[in-house]
């Protein structure tokens, strides 16, 4: 795991004094460039969220044509609007669905990972090497291939229109990602840690729980917030699972809003897409560090 | 879980251990300990494999070569599925429109998570808000939300369109015009470079300033450091992102979905391969030639991974474990 800030480098420039007020000025000049490249940037990036956030309070019929970013005279008639809910579908239904969905992946992955994760860094037995290649090739394996004959079993054992379908794969470890990411973290623990309690006499089960766990918590905590947004995000699962509107999680939700009320209630449709980003992006602001060390160890080590 | 209980019996022939001297047989004992402990915790994953990977898998391999809609049990009918996928105009479309998405967009997206990432290495001071601020697309990205702001800002009259015609090029938004959809698709993907990004700036940490110093000292200009420092050293990390984004992409859905009003239109322009898949298999139940539609998608990735991986001996530097 790489560590979040280490200290600043050795000073690099060579102990040669004269040149040094000219590095000074040349560095602020460089500075000046390097913000300000940085900042072009963000605009660009940003200018989305931005976009929607403005667009949120402004009326239907200025949402797409206005080139103004924030409206002069902002309303709240969109989120107003909200509380009426699609197709006589509460609002606060789509967001329990997406909640249940989104922690019960939580609980899952945590779980089915971890045991997997543990077995695969602390424990010696027989068909690891192959388990662990099948289990990364997994990770590379589309998964449109599954999808159609996954759903006829699902249809065969009558679980469709359940969460079932959406939830069991993370309670079984199909998510290798996750795996990876903790073994990653596992196998830099200390071995010594093992053979300590092992001498005391614990096994593999209070190892994991009471050692290896405890230890894992950064892992497991960017695995449960990556969890957590995909589950949010998850468009493709819940449309091909889901057909009736009191189970539809917020994105389907979202998209009969468009079927529904079509270009008329446009702002609608924009206030609620910004409330539904809000709870991806609270995680972000909460937890970015986690999220952004999970991502950058994931390529290195490869 | 079959493997599991015979490398477990043949592990244990009954009367071994009588036959051996002590310490062998309880580090055989232990051995065996060890492997059922392995399996125990591998239950889940292993139970997984079988029931949601491999048995699937199986599955749609045989369903590949059927005529089947999921009420009437599959019938098989040979090759038929794969020789009227590669007539249908509608695939050959489908294949057309994601060659194009991966081959425009992916190429796109790393380069800007390339240049940003050296960008961004060259100073700490602020890096970190900077990182954080442009990783922030990849999370929302492939949420419905996204998806239908970049509809709005990509429409007729909208911010993009009126921009494009102030330079007398009015084209009437990009979602409309089949010319113009695909890439506003492309937009989205390159909008979410973030993810890359970070991972390159972990790679860039990572070469020994050293390097760059004896460079220096040598005479290498910018451009000679990066060509023979910079991009040696994390050609590791160029390589996993080049292979996980090449094969994310190959996978677009949502966002061609929800950025075409659920039509991958106008005029099929947005119908990405897997659209096309979700159409046959879901709206009009041909499971079986939407399996074998999935296989070709799998094949075409196999045969992408496998080049990668065939090249990676020609340009990735990988360095010997000196710790």
């Amino acid at each position: 795991m790489s560590t979040t800030t280490t200290p600043s480098p050795p000073s690099t420039t060579s102990p040669t004094t004269p040149r040094k007020s000219l590095d000074v000025g040349r560095r602020r000049t460089g500075s000046l460039a390097w913000h300000l490249g940085a900042l072009i940037v963000l605009a660009v990036v940003l200018y989305p969220v931005a976009w929607v956030l403005g667009a949120s309070f402004k009326p239907s019929r200025e949402i797409i044509g206005s080139l103004q970013l924030f409206p002069t005279s902002p309303i709240l008639q969109n989120f107003k609007g909200l509380a009426d809910g699609i197709a006589d579908i509460s609002i606060a239904t789509f967001f329990e669905n997406s909640l249940f969905y989104a922690l019960g992946s939580v609980v899952g992955i945590l779980i089915s990972c971890s045991l997997t994760a543990y077995a695969f860094a602390r424990i010696r037995f027989a068909g690891r090497n192959l388990m662990f290649s099948l289990m990364i090739g997994t990770l590379l394996l589309p998964y449109h291939v599954l999808l159609i004959p996954q759903y006829v079993m699902f249809q065969k054992m009558e679980l469709i229109n359940t969460y079932v379908p959406l939830l069991i794969g993370k309670y079984l470890a199909t998510e290798a990602f996750f795996v990876f990411l903790m073994v990653q973290f596992m196998r830099n623990l200390p071995k010594e840690l093992d053979e300590a309690a092992r001498l005391d006499g614990c096994g593999h089960l209070r190892i994991y729980w009471s050692i290896v766990l405890p230890l894992c918590r950064p892992a497991l905590i960017t695995s449960a917030i990556f969890t957590f947004i995909n589950a949010w995000n998850d468009f493709m699962g819940p449309l091909i699972y889901l057909n009736e509107p009191g189970k539809y999680t917020v994105s389907l939700g979202m998209m009969m809003f468009r079927d529904q009320e079509g270009v008329a209630n446009y702002g609608g449709m924009i206030a609620m897409s910004l409330v539904a980003l809000l709870p991806v992006l609270a995680f972000f602001l909460a937890f970015q560090r986690y999220l952004i060390d999970g991502m950058a160890t994931s390529g290195l080590k490869g | 879980m079959g493997t599991a209980v015979t490398t477990l019996i043949k592990d244990s022939p009954p009367d071994a251990p009588k036959t051996r001297p002590g310490p062998p047989a309880a580090v055989k004992r232990r051995g065996r300990r060890e492997n059922l402990a392995g399996y125990l915790f591998m239950s889940p994953w292993i139970a997984g494999f079988l029931l949601l990977t491999a048995g699937p898998m199986a599955a749609s391999l045989y369903f590949a070569f059927t005529d089947y809609n999921l009420f009437d049990s599959p019938k098989w009918i040979g090759f038929d599925n794969f020789t009227k996928m590669l007539d249908d105009p509608r695939w050959q479309k489908s294949v057309e429109v994601t060659a194009k998405y991966v081959v425009i967009g992916t190429p796109l997206k790393l380069l800007l998570a390339l240049g940003v990432a050296l960008l961004l290495a060259q100073s700490r001071r602020g890096q970190a808000f900077y990182r954080a601020a442009f990783y922030a697309p990849s999370l929302i990205g492939a949420s419905v939300s996204v998806g239908f702001v970049w509809r709005a800002l990509f429409s007729d009259d909208a911010v993009v369109d009126r921009t494009q015609s102030f330079f007398g090029w009015d084209v009437g938004g990009w979602v409309g015009n089949p010319d113009w959809v695909l890439y506003s698709l492309v937009a989205l993907t390159v909008w979410q470079f973030g993810a890359p990004m970070v991972i390159f700036l972990a790679g860039l940490k990572q070469v020994p300033k050293e390097l760059y110093e004896a460079a220096e000292v040598d005479g290498a200009g910018p451009f000679k450091r990066f060509w023979s420092i910079t991009l040696p050293m994390i050609s590791p990390v160029l390589f996993f992102n080049v292979l996980l984004e090449t094969i994310h992409s190959f996978q677009i859905f949502g966002s061609a979905y929800v950025v075409s009003n659920a039509s991958c239109g106008p005029a099929d322009s947005t119908l990405v391969y897997t659209c096309y898949l979700y159409q046959k298999g879901f709206k009009e139940a041909q499971m079986g030639f939407a399996s074998a539609m999935a296989w070709m998608l799998l094949l075409a990735v196999a045969l992408v991974t496998a080049v990668l991986f065939w090249s990676q001996k020609r340009w990735v530097h990988y360095e010997e474990a000196s710790r």
